[in-house]
């Protein structure tokens, strides 16, 4: 049992309610993230936008011209964008969601990783293949 | 992870049905949840018919009937009968409520219930509970020990570092006006006892009510202490488990709004900062 389950647990630790409440103490950050959070929706609204703007756009188009219209660079730019605040959100909403539900210390610690390693790569893999197509590599 | 199945011996067993009263006119049933901490046996749902001709309108004086006349065990925690005490909470057709302030009747209107209640069992039956998600000290008692910790760690009184004046510390109507709907809190345990929030993390999250005082000093105009005490809810737990589910200000009694006074305090952390 992790030493603030221990804390928490009234059958294995005697401890006053006041010293229950206080646990570990005030960890001085939160409101970075609650800030981030609101900062990222709102950009959201005007990407996602914009992003149904172009996949609409590119319905229907042969290979080619879809990656002339994801090469352009506005275009690109929107999608840099796109990714970098949906993945930024995403990361941010997951680890409130895990805070929420998961207690097992071991498993929460593992999914937290696990939510930061699936955000990152996503965010790379989706750089990675705008940014090969804008600078005019794109895959065969 | 968060549990969400009561453990085996917390399941509700059916329980005993009271015979009704002899002669009476009006009856109306309630289920009443019982547990006993000293007989080891599960909780259960006890039944009782009422007599509405011999009982006064509220669901307090329904309990009192019971209590004086048909089964004197039952327990639950009663005192000013008018609303000002926040002893009589509990939950009431799967609402939190004081008993003393919710109508018989009122509790029974489709607009109060739960849909799923009113689609479950429509006999016409009245459920009682005890606040949820606490612990359970006998029947309708929850234990409230951390509740009333967390309201202390909010240090819910005047603080300033300046001499007190030889009158009183002044404030203007203007400043006076802004802890009104604060103030009235009574500290009932109705609206951090229905957040999923508080369920999940009651431990590390303080819950609407104590949120609510929280806020009702960060404002005071006549408190120094503003800074140290947005310092002490900076925290992802302690403030930021709020996520404006609003349950608090749809079962509070005394129709107050912790969730906007939550989502103040969140606009003063970021207002120091950007």
């Amino acid at each position: 049992m992790a030493k603030e389950a221990i804390r928490q647990n009234t059958a294995v630790s005697i401890r006053t309610p006041r010293a229950r409440v206080r646990g570990l103490g005030v960890s001085h950050h939160g409101a970075g993230h609650w800030w981030l959070q609101r900062l990222t929706a709102v950009a959201n609204v005007v990407l996602m936008l914009a992003f149904v703007v172009i996949i609409a756009r590119m319905a229907g188009r042969p290979y080619p011209e879809a990656i002339r219209l994801v090469g352009s660079p506005f275009v690109s730019l929107v999608l840099i964008l796109a990714v970098l605040s949906v993945t930024i959100h995403m990361r941010l909403g997951m680890q409130v969601v895990i805070e929420d539900y998961v207690h097992a210390p071991a498993t929460k610690i593992a999914a937290v990783f696990a939510n930061n390693f699936y955000a990152v790569v996503v965010a790379v893999a989706c750089l990675y293949a705008i940014l090969r197509v804008g600078f005019g590599q794109p895959p065969v | 992870m968060a549990q969400f199945n009561l453990p085996k011996n917390s399941q509700i067993t059916q329980g005993k049905s009271w015979p009704a009263p002899v002669g009476a006119k009006s009856l109306q049933t309630f289920r009443i949840y019982r547990w006993n901490p000293d007989d080891g046996q599960n909780p259960r749902i006890d039944t009782y018919q009422v007599d509405r001709d011999d009982c006064g309108p509220m669901v307090l004086d329904a309990l009192l009937w019971i209590k004086n006349k048909v089964d004197s065990t039952l327990v639950f925690r009663r005192s000013c009968r008018e609303g000002i005490c926040g002893s009589c909470a509990m939950n009431i057709e799967g609402q939190n409520a004081l008993a003393c302030t919710m109508g018989i009747d009122e509790c029974k209107s489709p607009d109060n219930a739960l849909p799923i209640l009113t689609r479950k069992d429509k006999d016409g039956a009245i459920r009682i509970y005890p606040l949820p998600h606490m612990p359970v000290l006998k029947d309708l008692v929850p234990d409230l020990t951390n509740f009333y910790a967390q309201h202390a760690a909010i240090e819910p009184w005047l603080q300033t570092d300046t001499p007190s004046p030889e009158k009183e510390w002044r404030q203007t109507p203007e400043d006076r006006a802004r802890l009104d709907g604060l103030y009235e809190c009574i500290l009932c345990a109705c609206c951090s006892t229905s957040c999923p929030s508080y369920w999940w993390n009651g431990e590390k999250f303080l819950g609407p009510a104590a949120l609510l005082q929280a806020y009702r000093w960060l404002i005071d105009s006549r408190d120094e202490n503003t800074g140290a005490r947005l310092d002490n809810l900076h925290d992802p737990f302690r403030l930021y488990r709020c996520h404006t589910i609003m349950n608090c200000a749809n079962t509070c009694p005394k129709n107050l709004n912790p969730a906007k006074a939550i989502a103040e305090i969140k606009k003063m952390m970021v207002e120091r900062e950007v």
